[in-house]
């Protein structure tokens, strides 16, 4: 650090440094990959799912049908109004997100953030076409544009740009039938807001993927300046034992090779580094805790007869244990303590009432708003009329005959505007607007008083379902 | 992990001098691309101050070369919503005036739109909610009584005209008299008493049975020998729950005394035809259509 930091004119503006991350294999490689296959999978293949709903509804199983408003997720179905599920899921997700950063530090960030898994895909077809680290630097360093060079950088970002087609060409069918939307889309007939968001999608995954890489999460994600917060000393991520490795050195040029640590500064950890960082520089905010660093001095340590584990998956309490010749507490003492048992409590709590939610809504709902302008009508007989505007909701996928009645006092009656009877067709999967009418006779208690209590019931004759609102009669006491 | 030897680049970076509780912050560079973005934003006004409306001259700004207005967007949209509607408002205002409400699709169009033509044009009067002011004689449009008929006919044909005004001659048109340059205040209390009679009690018992003869001397030709009215004349009915300008006996004795008379415009001038339509359906919907 400089010890005059005002004498010295600091550089504003530095350029990006290169990296090229060797490639690396190993257990937590492996799990990278699985993981990789598994989310990028998802992502892809999802939308090609089918599930049949019946003759009138989508057959796709997951869908967001903005233009409908309705969101199917496989055998459930969630209507606008309903949006809490949605809510209590991105609880659920961000509790989640505590729940494993508390526990082990940056693992969203190191194996499943979507920005890490396309740079690592994108990494993979970089190394196909153009070599690993050595070949790539070379490439990078040789001046010369030659036809070879030129070959290459054209396959490798055709290959990168048939990527982010992919990725934005997924995106889109999420948001309707799949296969329809990618025969329209090959025919040049799907709408114009699908060519541009594929346009922008793809834009944003191979200049993100391919040219911003590390950059995107130094400098314009948030989540590494506030994952500090909920980390602490025993938090499991990814250190270098310095206590083990210490003084590094080359052990067969050294001299003195009894004095030396076991990091034999072979610069493996930093070649790997997808980040371009040296975690044996302890913790830093670069660092996304990909674990490849691992994998690369595990690798070495068993080649020069050293014991696994120089850089690895440590907390800082264990450090202090460590440096004064204990060995390290287990993993389960570092992840099951008192904080994230709450987060684990919190996110079960919001799962567990998400699940009774679900179970516990019906298939159809009724809701009631009365009509308060005027907030009663006296008819030419002196009966007294109120009137509601009641909202019927069939989610059922067949079309349904709601009855609706009225509970409350002994003289109400009702009548439907624009019907003669008390029950209304309402289509399958829509919501139907019924004016109500409820009246009762002149000198009756409801008419004479002020305001008397009212139960509207629906009940949909197909299934016997029933569901009720509560609301008031206003009669013209005091008016 | 603290490590006290440190050979990475965070040696080269000066820290800006601060110190919290021993925690120095680093004066790193901010990366190049950075500031191109910035020069890049700097050429993206520049260019979108000559092609958008930008600089503020002494009448109105710059017209930009595109020629973009806000305006013009609000206009085109609305001759887009307009020309998207055309065929359901021909629709509409060539049917048949008792077969709308036989046509789902053209019955929620016409309520809807009905709607918001009240809103804008009728609920100066009658009030948003269509309930009236009966301070001012304004109608109730939601019960079942009506002065001038309740069937779609009857509401289209007084849309369509309006009442007792002098801008179109087919509107309908009845006078009630002034009864006090005619009858003495003695009368007039007495039919008060009797027009009262005929919904439940009168002020005075007494004067029932005088005033039931000027009634049928005065008031029968229009209101009919039992009260129940004319609505060829809009003359209320008079054995109803429903006053036109409030019931009792003071505001029945004023009616009488200095009648006032209630005047609409007619909407043929100011509406098209299916917008007449859709204000006649959506008044019919009210509760009270007959």
């Amino acid at each position: 650090m400089s010890n005059e930091p005002q004498n010295q004119a600091p550089n504003l503006y530095a350029s990006r440094e290169p990296i090229f991350p060797r490639r690396v294999s190993g257990q937590f490689r492996n799990l990278k990959w699985i993981l990789m296959a598994f989310t990028l999978g998802v992502y892809y293949l999802t939308p090609w799912i089918r599930w049949d709903r019946g003759a009138s509804m989508p057959d796709q199983a997951v869908l967001v049908d903005l233009a409908s408003r309705r969101f199917y997720f496989f055998w459930i179905e969630i209507w606008p109004h309903e949006f809490y599920f949605i809510a209590g899921l991105l609880i659920m997700a961000g509790l989640g997100l505590f729940l494993f950063t508390s526990a082990l530090g940056r693992v969203w960030c190191g194996y499943a953030c979507p920005q890490t898994v396309w740079t690592d895909l994108f990494i993979l077809v970089e190394r196909w076409v153009e070599g690993d680290r050595n070949a790539r630097l070379r490439l990078h360093r040789q001046k010369k544009l030659d036809l070879r060079k030129i070959r290459l950088r054209i396959t490798k970002w055709v290959l990168w740009l048939l990527i982010g087609v992919a990725t934005g060409g997924a995106w889109v069918f999420y948001f309707t039938d799949a296969p329809t939307l990618l025969a329209d889309l090959l025919a040049f007939q799907a709408s114009p807001v699908a060519y541009t968001t594929i346009a922008i999608l793809t834009l944003t995954t191979f200049v993100f993927g391919g040219f911003m890489r590390e950059q995107i999460c130094i400098y314009a994600c948030p989540w590494p300046r506030i994952q500090a917060a909920m980390m602490d000393e025993e938090t499991l991520t990814v250190g270098y034992r310095e206590w083990r490795g210490e003084p590094r050195g080359k052990h067969r040029k050294s001299e003195d090779a009894d004095q030396l640590g076991d990091c034999i500064d072979c610069m493996a950890c930093v070649n790997v580094c997808p980040m371009g960082i040296d975690i044996r520089d302890g913790q830093q905010l670069a660092c996304i805790t990909c674990a490849l660093c691992i994998d690369a001095c595990d690798d070495v340590m068993a080649k020069i007869g050293k014991p696994r584990g120089l850089i690895d998956y440590l907390a800082l309490s264990d450090e202090t244990r460590e440096r004064t010749g204990q060995a390290p507490r287990p993993i389960w003492r570092h992840v099951f303590r008192l904080r994230t048992m709450i987060y684990t409590a919190l996110w079960s709590a919001v799962g567990i009432a998400l699940v009774v939610a679900l179970f516990v809504r019906q298939d159809i709902e009724v809701t009631v708003a009365p009509v308060r302008n005027p907030t009663f009508v006296t008819l030419s007989d002196g009966t007294i009329r109120n009137t509601y505007e009641v909202r019927l909701r069939n989610k059922n996928s067949r079309d349904s005959v709601f009855n609706i009645s009225v509970r409350g006092d002994v003289s109400y009656y009702i009548e439907l505007e624009g019907s003669p009877y008390q029950s209304i067709d309402v289509p399958a999967d829509s919501t139907y607007l019924q004016r109500v009418y409820v009246l009762a006779p002149k000198g009756s208690a409801p008419a004479e008083n002020d305001v008397t209590d009212l139960r509207i019931w629906v009940e949909d004759l197909s299934s016997g379902e029933r569901a009720y609102k509560d609301t008031v009669f206003n009669g013209k006491a005091n008016k | 992990m603290s490590v006290k030897d440190k050979k990475d680049q965070n040696n080269q970076v000066p820290t800006t001098g601060h110190s919290w509780d021993g925690i120095e912050e680093f004066d790193n560079p901010m990366p190049r691309w950075w500031l191109w973005t910035f020069y890049a934003c700097i050429v993206w006004a520049i260019g979108y101050s000559i092609a958008y409306p930008a600089w503020p001259l002494i009448s109105k700004a710059t017209p930009g070369l595109l020629g973009f207005s806000t305006r013009a967007e609000v206009a085109k949209d609305i001759a887009e919503v307009e020309q998207s509607l055309a065929q359901i408002n021909a629709t509409l205002a060539n049917a048949e005036l008792t077969e709308i409400s036989a046509d789902p699709e053209l019955l929620g169009y016409a309520k809807n739109k009905g709607a918001a033509v009240f809103r804008t044009w009728c609920a100066q009067c009658h009030g948003s909610g269509a309930a009236g002011v009966q301070a001012n004689g304004y109608p109730n449009l939601l019960d079942n009584d009506w002065l001038w008929g309740g069937t779609m006919e009857d509401i289209h044909l007084t849309i369509t005209h309006g009442i007792r005004n002098t801008s179109d001659e087919d509107a309908r048109f009845s006078e009630m008299p002034s009864f006090g340059e005619i009858l003495e205040k003695e009368e007039i209390s007495q039919v008060a008493n009797y027009v009262m009679s005929l919904t439940g009690d009168p002020q005075d018992v007494t004067q029932v049975a005088a005033g039931e003869t000027v009634f049928l001397d005065n008031c029968a030709a229009c209101h009919a020998d039992d009260g129940t009215g004319d609505r060829y004349q809009g003359a209320p009915n008079l054995t109803d729950a429903i006053w036109l300008y409030g019931d009792g006996y003071d505001n029945i004795v004023a009616q009488v005394t200095k009648a006032r008379n209630g005047v609409m415009p007619n909407w043929n001038t100011r509406l098209d035809e299916a917008e007449i339509r859709a204000v006649s359906t959506y008044v019919h919907s009210l509760g009270g259509g007959e």
